[in-house]
């Protein structure tokens, strides 16, 4: 018999213990490559200008993109099944409208940003609800979600709306202090909790496996048992949610609703969660690496202001060709898989 | 019956789907501690009543009893509740995740309502060591072979207390070693007193696990057997069944000459030909105007040989070589180009274009040998169509008509005229007479004499063996992707080629 046993746990393993229950399976080989490439892009930034790799840098990494990094928590749990969510953009505008119209009519905060993620949830669950009833790609069933978001911004109003509820101001104003001229805002604690939770549910519930189980083979998922139809729709209600909250961050640092806001957005949180190394087709990937994936592109943009001349639009340049090299080491990856 | 409890019994059991009744009126049990072989050619109905067990289908009537109680499934899940586990023949796991993981998925022991890896894990060692297999529970499922594979999928479906285990073709891409280490845990589970379904097409491996069989022909039930009882070459013609037939017209002819053993040059020679998971090395030769009936069970490897020389896969071994030119065929075009010309077995998704015209169907392979460019003129299509709906008595005689409304003996009458009006030199036939109606079978035979007469040469595949024994003058028998006989078709009885068949071996004397 050909049942060979399979190498024992290394040394390092053992170290790794409590991490290697995150991370159940060796498969972390994109997500460490996006580490080192976070590493070598500070390097570059780092070499190039003075104060580039300090504190206030990398908190401001956070500050900037904590919407991001919500919307792409959203998104990892989207792609690990195999779907895909293009919808996060337009919801975000979509929160961010309703936000200012209604703080603007007098509803307070606290009536508000409740309303906002249920309204977001519900539009997840509709997506959910087209793509497993209705067994509509979920390209297609996202695509009329974000039509539909990016349309009702537009009924609410067509202009600016600023916010100037005192809750909203004081989020927008507040910084959390980490000693030597370093703070961070209230929006990063709330991504980095969600993260957290993400995590969790990820690794450790029946929901996460079941995730990871769909993008594997939706197919065996149900053979085994597994409640597929059940987490095929969660996945979206969970990225409707995130898109919500994303949206409310994203007010809370712009101050403001404007039905123009995050165009393009949602490509920018899928390119996060594809270049933090989960496969497009399902299955693979970490949280962890989506929000590195996040702050691989907030760098380069980081890299790209500090060079004061360059056009914005390298940032999308240089996007666009990690984006290649990743999916093509995916490629590689998984056809060794085989 | 003075027998103990069965933990399965169904009882006539009937499904049907749109335009086909899958199973009729089928009875079908299973006792603890026994492994129950499931037998029948393709269509039988094996795959729907396995599916009528594990819930995925619901029944349109029949009793199904679990233990004596009284049962109806709605889905898996529950068939899973009640001890039903199944392993199907594609292993239905997941390998993006760990071999310990896939075999505790969706029951994995929870503290404070999060997932304990460390007693999931545990379990799953346990489980594996209960079946003697030496894997890290905590590698990648997808790093295993498939055999690995197979067995992790049985450790998890144990696990669910398992009254009832159904393997389904388990064996079909293990070596002989694999087959070994699985019927060892077979064994083992059948000793503890779970029930098995094992389903294989392989006859030695069934007669050397099971102890009970139960044999399906056309949805319908021949009869339940134990397996020190029957021999092969019984099963074997329950399975395949006697068609009684009116087809004596075509009297007992041609079988001798033609072929030649004088120095003739074959027009297609094959020397170890083969293809690794796919087929054995085999030599084959077919003469100008030459029936050669290929017969074996189904997965035997005729279909598998067939598209190796028509181009369709290509082999890994061997050489071909057509009308003594060496050459290989890469593609069917190529293979068409050369007079090789494979009309398959699956009428409809390989053969046919339903949403077409008969016109448009018959006159696709030459349009496409011509170019697309070089259209064929309408008039000369109608009188190739009118040709070939009269030549071969195609109904309803409208060269307009939608080929999905043809019924299946018509349907393949429309695909052999496509294929005739390129005029191949060889022509492979797999299965053409499946499933389509008495007449419709005995025109198609008559036209592939008068084709062998008319110089063609034709490889004609069916499962059945009395056609094959009218049509063919040489007879090459597939077992076990290999090939066991090449005989001149002189005398030989249905008998003796069942024999040959079933055990592999050429008995002159039929039992």
């Amino acid at each position: 018999m050909s049942v060979a046993p399979f190498p024992p746990a290394t040394g390092a393993g053992r170290v790794l213990g409590g991490i290697r229950d995150v991370f159940t399976s060796p498969k972390y080989g994109p997500v460490l490559v996006t580490f080192l490439l976070l590493i070598v892009v500070f390097a570059v930034g780092g070499s190039r200008y003075r104060g580039f790799v300090s504190g206030p840098v990398i908190l401001n990494l956070f500050v900037d993109n904590a919407y991001l990094i919500v919307l792409a928590v959203g998104m990892t749990f989207v792609i690990l099944t195999g779907g895909i969510d293009l919808s996060v953009g337009a919801v975000v505008a979509m929160s961010t409208m309703i936000a200012a119209s209604l703080l603007q009519a007098g509803w307070s905060a606290g009536v508000v940003i409740p309303l906002i993620l249920v309204v977001t949830s519900v539009l997840g669950l509709l997506v959910g609800l087209m793509v497993q009833v209705f067994k509509i790609q979920s390209f297609i069933a996202t695509l009329a979600a974000m039509f539909l978001a990016r349309g009702l911004c537009y009924v609410i109003s067509k202009d600016s709306i600023s916010i100037t509820d005192p809750f909203f101001v004081a989020l927008a104003q507040t910084k959390i202090p980490l000693g030597d001229r370093m703070s961070i805002t209230p929006s990063v604690v709330i991504a980095i909790a969600l993260v957290l939770v993400a995590m969790v549910v990820l690794h450790y519930t029946r929901l996460g496996r079941t995730v990871y189980a769909i993008g594997g083979s939706e197919q065996s998922g149900m053979l085994m048992g597994l409640p597929v139809a059940r987490t095929n729709v969660l996945v979206y209600v969970i990225s409707g949610f995130c898109s919500g909250l994303a949206g409310v961050l994203f007010t809370f640092y712009t101050l403001s609703g404007y039905s123009l806001t995050a165009v393009g957005t949602e490509l920018d949180a899928i390119a996060a969660v594809v270049i933090g190394g989960t496969l497009l087709t399902g299955g693979y990937g970490f949280v962890l690496g989506s929000v590195l994936g996040v702050l691989v592109l907030g760098t380069i943009q980081t890299i790209i202001t500090f060079e004061g001349t360059l056009s914005s639009w390298w940032t999308r340049i240089f996007i666009g060709v990690l984006l290649l090299v990743f999916i093509i080491l995916q490629k590689i990856l998984t056809a060794r898989r085989r | 019956m003075s027998e103990p409890v069965p933990v399965v019994e169904m009882t006539n059991i009937s499904i049907s789907f749109p335009g086909v009744k899958a199973l009729d009126q089928v009875s079908f049990r299973m006792f603890p501690g026994e492994v129950h072989s499931l037998m029948g050619e393709n269509g039988a109905g094996k795959s729907t009543l396995i599916k009528a067990l594990t819930g995925v289908y619901s029944v349109d009537s029949g009793i199904m009893t679990l233990s004596g109680s009284r049962v109806a499934f709605t889905g898996p899940a529950q068939a899973q509740e009640f001890g039903i586990s199944t392993v199907y023949q594609e292993v239905n796991l997941l390998t993006n995740l760990s071999v310990g993981e896939n075999i505790m998925l969706g029951r994995e022991p929870r503290r404070f309502g999060l997932i304990d890896w460390r007693a999931t894990r545990i379990r799953a060692a346990e489980l594996l060591t209960r079946l003697h297999l030496d894997i890290d529970p905590n590698s990648l499922l997808g790093s295993h072979s498939l055999a690995i594979q197979q067995l992790v999928a049985i450790a998890r479906a144990i696990d669910v207390q398992a009254k009832v285990l159904i393997l389904d073709e388990p064996t079909s891409s293990l070596d002989a070693d694999e087959v070994a280490e699985l019927f060892r845990v077979i064994r083992s589970l059948k000793d503890e007193g779970v029930a098995i379904l094992f389903v294989s097409h392989f006859l030695d491996q069934v007669y050397e696990i099971a102890d009970r069989l139960t044999v399906l022909r056309n949805g319908s039930l021949v009869g339940e057997y134990l397996t020190d009882e029957i021999l092969r070459i019984d099963l074997v013609q329950k399975m395949i069944g006697k068609e009684l037939t009116l087809l004596d017209d075509l009297e007992k002819k041609t079988h001798d000459s033609t072929s030649g053993d004088d120095g003739e040059t074959p027009f297609l020679q094959a020397i170890g030909l083969g293809k690794k998971g796919a087929i054995e090395p085999i030599d084959l030769k077919v003469y100008e105007g030459e029936v050669v009936g290929m017969a074996g069970l189904l997965g035997s490897g005729r279909t598998e040989l067939a598209r190796i020389i028509s181009g369709i896969d290509r082999p890994d071994s061997g050489s071909l070589s057509i009308n003594g030119k060496p050459g290989r065929l890469r593609t069917p075009r190529a293979a068409l180009s050369r007079g090789v010309a494979y009309s398959s077995e699956n009428r409809k998704a390989e053969g046919v274009v339903e949403e077409l015209t008969v016109r448009d169907n018959i006159a696709l392979a030459l349009q496409a040998d011509r170019g697309w460019f070089r259209r064929i003129p309408k008039r000369r299509q109608d009188e190739l169509t009118a040709s070939y709906i009269q030549a071969l008595g195609i109904r309803p005689p409208n060269p307009d008509a939608l080929v999905k409304n043809l019924s299946g003996g018509n349907q393949q009458k429309v695909l052999l005229a496509r294929w005739l009006a390129i005029a191949p030199r060889l022509l492979i036939l797999d299965e053409p007479t499946r499933g389509i109606d008495v007449g419709a079978k005995a025109e198609i035979q008559k036209l592939v004499v008068n084709l062998a007469e008319n110089g063609m040469s034709v490889i004609f595949i069916s499962a059945e063996l009395e056609e094959v024994l009218r049509l063919s003058h040489r007879i090459v028998i597939m077992r076990d992707r290999t090939m066991v006989a090449d005989i001149q078709n002189d005398d030989i009885s249905v008998e003796s080629l069942l024999a040959i068949i079933a055990d592999g071996s050429i008995l002159e004397d039929a039992s």
